[in-house]
């Protein structure tokens, strides 16, 4: 029986974390630790690339394997670098809607589109919130936020669909409150071929909740019953998109083996 | 299936609550006392009515629980 104590013995570096009280994130951290206990990868075959962000403290402090914390934005880059580099690694990336969509989106699109063969979990809590709670491309249409206080007069932008549009292999959407599904996508992303997309919807008790007036407990309720994999939810979440394509490091690899002939 | 002990660590816990929240047999319950960082940690109602789910151990953010089976 897996228990936490064995989790945390076996795959946090340390503990307590630097997170708010309530926050997603610790969670995220349990899931993930979680689905590489399943699939019993060992801890030198995995590699962890976080950017800048609350979400990036996941994988960098916390999480006990090899990790990269790179510059703002840029955590696909220097993971498409690192997959290239050793095709035998999983490579995984924990990025916030900020630092992959806002500052990073450039990388993620082409990411999906070349098929590179890394999994990426991006937290998605809606607003900028290491920095203060200002407005993120992931923020609802009329959703207050610290600098949008009347509302946001722009609309969120769809990452699932948007990665899933540009040739992802697998892209998945859960919230903090589907722990199970979430461990099971993370686990089936660290086993896909090619590029797999987990967007995980967190809550930020601190500068998402605080403006909106819910707190944690209440923005979780918010996901059970607002985030429905049918027509009934207000917001959709579920697995979207699980095909097999040619991955863009075995491409390489022909590509060298045919020059060399 | 019944729980010998609930642990909980109470300066790993940052007093969120979302393990009194998620349990399904209101197990737990938030207490007035604080840790030495002044948050409310949880503590244990009634352990016989504990089915140990381990819901609490999954949704934990700070690995600060620890349920002990039979």
């Amino acid at each position: 029986m897996i228990t936490a104590n064995y989790i945390k013995n076996e795959y946090i570096r340390r503990m307590p974390s630097a997170f708010c009280p309530g926050c997603g994130d610790g969670q995220i951290l349990n899931a993930i630790a979680r689905a590489i206990d399943h699939l019993k990868l060992p801890r030198n075959e995995i590699a962890a690339v976080s950017g800048i962000g609350c979400s990036a403290w996941i994988p960098s402090p916390y999480l006990r394997v090899d990790s990269l914390h790179t510059t703002h934005g840029r955590p696909i880059a220097f993971a498409t670098g690192l997959k290239v580099a050793n095709p035998k690694l999983k490579v995984l990336v924990v990025s916030g809607d900020g630092d992959c969509t806002g500052i990073g989106g450039n990388h993620l699109l082409h990411a999906a589109r070349s098929n590179v063969g890394i999994t990426v979990i991006m937290v998605n809590n809606g607003v900028y919130a290491m920095t203060g709670g200002q407005v993120a491309p992931t923020t609802e249409h009329e959703y207050k936020t610290v600098t949008t206080p009347y509302g946001n007069p722009a609309f969120a932008l769809n990452v699932s669909e948007v990665v899933a549009a540009a040739g992802a292999s697998y892209v998945a959407r859960w919230t903090t409150w589907h722990m199970n599904q979430l461990i099971r996508s993370i686990e089936k992303g660290l086993t896909k071929k090619g590029f797999s997309f987990i967007e995980v919807i967190s809550q930020c008790p601190t500068y998402e909740g605080r403006i909106l007036n819910m707190d944690h407990i209440q923005m979780l309720h918010w996901f059970r019953d607002k985030f429905k994999t049918d027509e009934k939810g207000v917001f959709r979440i579920g697995e979207f998109v699980d095909i097999e394509k040619p991955e863009l490091t075995d491409e390489l690899q022909k590509i060298i083996e045919k020059v060399r002939k | 299936m019944k729980a010998l002990e609930i642990k909980i660590d109470k300066n790993l816990c940052k007093g969120c609550g979302i393990c009194v929240d998620v349990c399904p047999k209101n197990t737990l319950e938030s207490s007035n006392e604080v840790n030495e960082y002044a948050l409310f940690y949880p503590r244990v109602r009634d352990l016989d009515s504990c089915i140990v789910c381990r819901l609490c151990e999954l949704y934990c953010p700070d690995f600060a629980i620890e349920v002990k089976e039979k």
